[in-house]
């Protein structure tokens, strides 16, 4: 990228933050530049409506944090919009296409990909072929192209070294031969976020990206996120961590029992007073 | 006790036809199974297409024999997406069974009146392989060590069927460790993840599905060359257990788990046959007492069966398998 395609690109992010800091903060409020929105979003277990979301938008070129207490249905909801789950109702785009009904990898190869809460790092693979999986557009990938191996392997070497990129950032580069299994909790969870970024995602959806990951990295993969904002991809992610969700994010949306209850800055939102009930009444109710 | 003709008979059978057309078969279910993690139970099915779509082009259409060949291999391929596209969108179990399923209806279809005329029913059909046997250059005689001979014409046939295996086992290796391999790998381990990186799992599925079942058609071909003729009897869902057996017996997802598995399995069946016969012949450790020579068809399959136990005990991972890929999956 050249110098100034960067500074364009770092004043649009900045523009688009502080145009969404004018926004006002209730339920189901309209962005300036919404790179994803839901309408009417229901989702049924039985008699249990799991999500119930009547209009949302995430903000392009941001960090927005989902949080609410367990069972509130962020994951439902995440697998809805990325298509591991078919609602009962609700449509909703992405970056401008329609993508109701499409398929989960077509929701991918779209820009928008998500990683999962119970990690799915593929163990038999190793840390970097999990990497090389995930590259878009390569030509072994297809029947015909694998029997091209000097095109496929010349293409495995460019993805290589981003790979490894990723991988040094995350404190994995050191793990890159060896087998996923091998990793501790906390690693498969990087492992998962840095292998989403070879997609390209232009929305990263993050399912509670921290936990289990050792407190000495959550502080570099806070500031991983925000590099992520920072070279123009939007986030979403689910959180539990309140201090996590006060450093990085530039929105919150707060579910309850499969609704949005809450949304605004992290300081209007922490400062609501439904919110805070939703968690004490959650605690209250367990104890 | 005669050892050598137990040694002999093993390796016979361990080198001949029936070893070569069922490690052509685990070509397939490897692909299948073992890299992809798809329940292929009908994979006896795959050689039955193959088999009854070339002696029927051969018999009812008298097309000539490399002609039937392909059109065997498509009808098996025919049958890979037929069984493939309403189960691969399902828990992985739906094709399980719909393949077991459609492996014994297609037995019985064959076999029925109404098929008769095409098919030859119950008689199967004969005659359709003469051509294979008129290529053969082979000069008339026995060829072989030891006691370990074959007739000029059984030699045709293992030496083309296990041509075959080594063909179609050089493009395995170009394929699986291809990216086209390596995401086949990733779906055995897990889709979900394949998918959310933008994967068309369910086309990648059907591809293994469908090339492995091709490979499998062209074992049912090779199979019935041998045999010159083709009967429903050829097609039990045993055989895919066997294959099964030998697959595992050699090494799952191992280039060269289906060879040695097909080697192994056969010299096993055929040793252990030759053991008990000899046994029982000479009254050896007393076995003639609980053995008598009709029940040796069935015993030495549990004898391999028993074999087949200690070994995924004492060595999961097969002949040619690799212990930390079975501990880590
Ligand atoms: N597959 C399912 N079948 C039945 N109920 C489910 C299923 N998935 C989630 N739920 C229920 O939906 C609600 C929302 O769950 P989830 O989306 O996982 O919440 P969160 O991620 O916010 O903790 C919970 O009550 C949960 O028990
Ligand atoms: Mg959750």
């Amino acid at each position: 990228m050249s110098g100034a395609n960067e500074s364009t690109l770092s004043s649009e992010v900045a523009a688009a933050r502080a145009a969404l800091r004018m926004v006002t903060g209730e339920p189901g409020v309209a962005k300036p530049d919404s790179i994803l929105i839901a309408d009417g979003m229901q989702r049924n277990f039985g008699g249990l409506a799991a999500v119930d979301v009547a209009h949302l938008e995430i903000p392009r070129h941001a960090i927005t944090a989902l949080i609410g207490p367990n069972g509130a249905g962020k994951t439902t909801l995440f697998n809805l919009l990325s298509g591991f789950d078919t609602p009962t109702a609700g449509h909703w785009s992405f970056d401008g296409h329609q993508i109701e009904g499409l398929r989960a990898y077509r929701i991918a190869q779209l820009g928008m990909v998500r990683t999962f809460q119970l990690t799915k790092a593929l163990n038999g693979l190793t840390v970097l072929e999990n990497m090389l999986l995930a590259a878009r557009d390569q030509t072994g990938e297809s029947l015909v192209g694998a029997f091209r191996p000097r095109k496929w392997r010349r293409q495995d070497a460019e993805h290589r070294t981003r790979a490894m990129d990723l991988l040094h950032r995350f404190k994995l580069d050191s793990k890159a031969d060896d087998f996923a299994a091998t990793l501790s909790g906390g690693q498969k969870k990087l492992l998962e976020m840095a292998r989403s970024l070879m997609v390209e995602p232009s929305l990263v959806m993050l399912d509670e990206p921290m936990a289990g990951v050792n407190p000495a990295l959550v502080e570099s993969l806070l500031e991983h996120v925000q590099g992520l904002r920072d070279e123009g991809r939007t986030v979403l992610f689910v959180e539990h961590d309140m201090d996590v969700v006060m450093t990085i994010s530039d929105w919150v949306v707060c579910m309850a029992e499969g609704s949005v209850i809450a949304e605004g800055t992290p300081e209007s939102v922490a400062a609501n007073a439904e919110v805070i009930d939703a968690y004490l009444g959650r605690v209250a109710g367990e104890s | 006790m005669d050892w050598t003709r137990i040694l002999s008979d093993g390796l016979r059978s361990g080198l001949g036809i029936n070893a070569a057309v069922y490690a052509l078969a685990a070509v397939g279910l490897n692909l299948q199974y073992g890299y992809t993690g798809l329940m292929n139970y009908g994979q006896a099915g795959f050689l039955l297409v193959g088999a009854y779509g070339t002696a029927v082009t051969v018999d009812q259409w008298g097309l000539p024999l490399p002609l039937a060949f392909l059109f065997g291999i498509a009808a098996a391929v025919g049958f890979g997406l037929l069984l493939g596209l309403p189960t691969l969108r399902l828990r992985a179990d739906y094709l399980a069974i719909v393949t077991i399923s459609a492996a014994e209806i297609l037995k019985l279809l064959v076999n029925t009146r109404q098929a008769q005329g095409l098919t030859g029913g119950p008689q199967g059909i004969n005659g359709f392989a003469n051509d294979f046997f008129e290529w053969n250059p082979i000069a008339q005689g026995r060829y072989g060590f030891g006691a370990v001979k074959f007739s000029h014409r059984d030699l045709w046939v293992i030496l083309v069927t296990w041509a075959l295996v080594v063909v179609v086992t050089f493009v395995m290796r170009r394929l699986v460790h291809s990216p086209w391999g390596r995401v086949l790998r990733a779906i055995r381990e897990d889709e979900d993840a394949v998918r959310s990186l933008g994967k068309n799992v369910v086309a990648y599925k059907m591809q293994s599905l469908v090339l492995g079942g091709a490979i499998g058609g062209l074992a049912g071909i090779m199979l019935v060359m041998d045999k010159q003729f083709v009967e429903p009897k050829l097609f039990e869902s045993a055989l895919t257990f066997f294959v099964y057996a030998l697959l595992i017996l050699g090494g799952l997802a191992r280039l060269m788990g289906p060879i040695a598995g097909g080697m192994l399995f056969w010299f096993f069946v055929s040793g252990s046959q030759g053991f008990l016969i000899e046994a029982v012949d000479n009254k050896f450790l007393g076995i003639h007492h609980v053995l008598q020579t009709d029940d040796i068809g069935p015993v030495r399959f549990m004898i391999v069966g028993l074999l087949i136990m200690v070994l995924v005990v004492f060595r999961p991972q097969g002949a040619f398998g690799s212990r930390d890929d079975v501990r880590l999956r």
